[in-house]
């Protein structure tokens, strides 16, 4: 048993006029996350603390927040990895609906907006399911181990400086649908994708795949967006007889 | 929404940028090389003078060089976005500009060959 001190940004809008830093000393296990520590000042010190979570397990999304300014799953954030004062504070670049709770609006709609579905390309078999090579398979199954847990938009410097821009997660879903094999629906996500406040308004930072708790290479996603979109153009302008 | 013309200075950047990372090394070890006093007959002047006098070969020459430039300008206008200076058109017409006038001085030089 050891004792960690958590702080923590608090800020409830009927009361407070802006956010401010509250402490708190938790006495902490050995192998207690930032998730562990957080429930047990729920539990013990202080119930009006919210924040989101669910699975306790890296599967669910919900516990994104910034750990001593970076962007973490609170559960797979582990205290011992964190010397001194543990700051804790809301995903960055989204706003604060209450203490640790993001508005997450803005995302939930982009991602609406590119389709990440299965539109078939053609009719589903009868009485079967279609059918994929392990090849195949190979193509997109990274891409979908994404768990919307917002990680990547709070690192992405161009989502917080260009608010439209459709940022890392939508791009690299709307991605993984696009190299299906059964999907045939990459024209209509192409509408969003290839826009200016698509994946245009990627520099290729590349922190969106550093911070990602599943592996998942959004940044390699965009990119390959970026070349599909460009053979697009190309053919689009210089051989139109090409386009189908 | 409409679809972006970005490709029309992002192609170039993208295959200036893969052309680099393997021409720029080979570059810079043949110069040192060449530097240290070590140049093997092939890469003699006046084998390279002849070299650059083909015609496919100027075009190659140029065709690097543009592409060459054209990477590091748009690179340089992304960085200096992200920088915060956010004069983009601007930037953006400084560093093509500069990226095109070398790739001119390339070419008025390999056609005086």
């Amino acid at each position: 048993m050891r004792q960690v001190e958590l702080e923590v940004l608090r800020y409830n809008p009927e009361t407070d006029r802006e956010p401010h830093f509250q402490r708190y000393a938790v006495d902490c296990q050995e192998e207690w996350v930032v998730l562990d520590a957080l429930n047990h000042v729920k539990e013990t010190l202080d119930p009006t603390l919210s924040y989101r979570w669910s699975c306790h397990m890296a599967v669910c999304g919900s516990c994104g927040m910034m750990v001593n300014g970076e962007p973490k799953l609170a559960c797979k954030a582990f205290l011992r990895d964190y010397p001194g004062v543990i700051r804790v504070e809301p995903l960055r670049h989204f706003p604060v609906e209450r203490d640790l709770v993001t508005v997450i609006d803005d995302f939930v709609a982009k991602l609406a907006r590119v389709k990440p579905y299965l539109i078939p390309k053609d009719k589903a078999p009868e009485a079967a399911e279609f059918r994929q090579t392990p090849a195949q398979l190979k193509r997109y199954k990274q891409f979908t181990l994404c768990i919307n847990c917002m990680l990547c938009y709070a690192a992405c410097p161009e989502y917080g400086l260009i608010p439209k821009y459709l940022g890392p997660a939508a791009i690299a879903l709307a991605h993984r649908w696009n190299r299906d094999s059964r999907d045939g629906g990459r024209d209509a996500r192409q509408e969003e994708l290839a826009a200016t406040e698509g994946a245009w308004e990627c520099s290729f930072v590349g922190a969106c795949s550093e911070v990602c708790p599943e592996h998942v290479d959004p940044a390699g996603a965009i990119q390959q967006v970026k070349i599909e979109s460009t053979v697009d153009w190309y053919q689009a302008h210089l051989m139109p007889w090409t386009k189908k | 929404m409409a679809r972006s013309n970005k490709p029309i200075v992002w192609g170039p950047f993208a295959t200036g940028g893969t052309l680099t990372a393997f021409v720029t090394p080979a570059l810079v070890v043949v110069t040192l090389l060449a530097a240290l006093g070590a140049v093997p007959d092939l890469l003699a002047y006046e084998r390279l003078h002849a070299l650059a006098a083909h015609g496919l070969a100027k075009v190659a020459i140029a065709g690097v060089v543009f592409l060459s430039l054209w990477s590091a300008a748009h690179r340089l206008r992304i960085t200096c976005y992200d920088l915060g200076i956010r004069a983009d058109t601007l930037v953006a017409t400084i560093v093509y500009a500069a990226a095109l006038a070398g790739t001119g001085a390339s070419v008025f030089y390999l056609l005086r060959i």
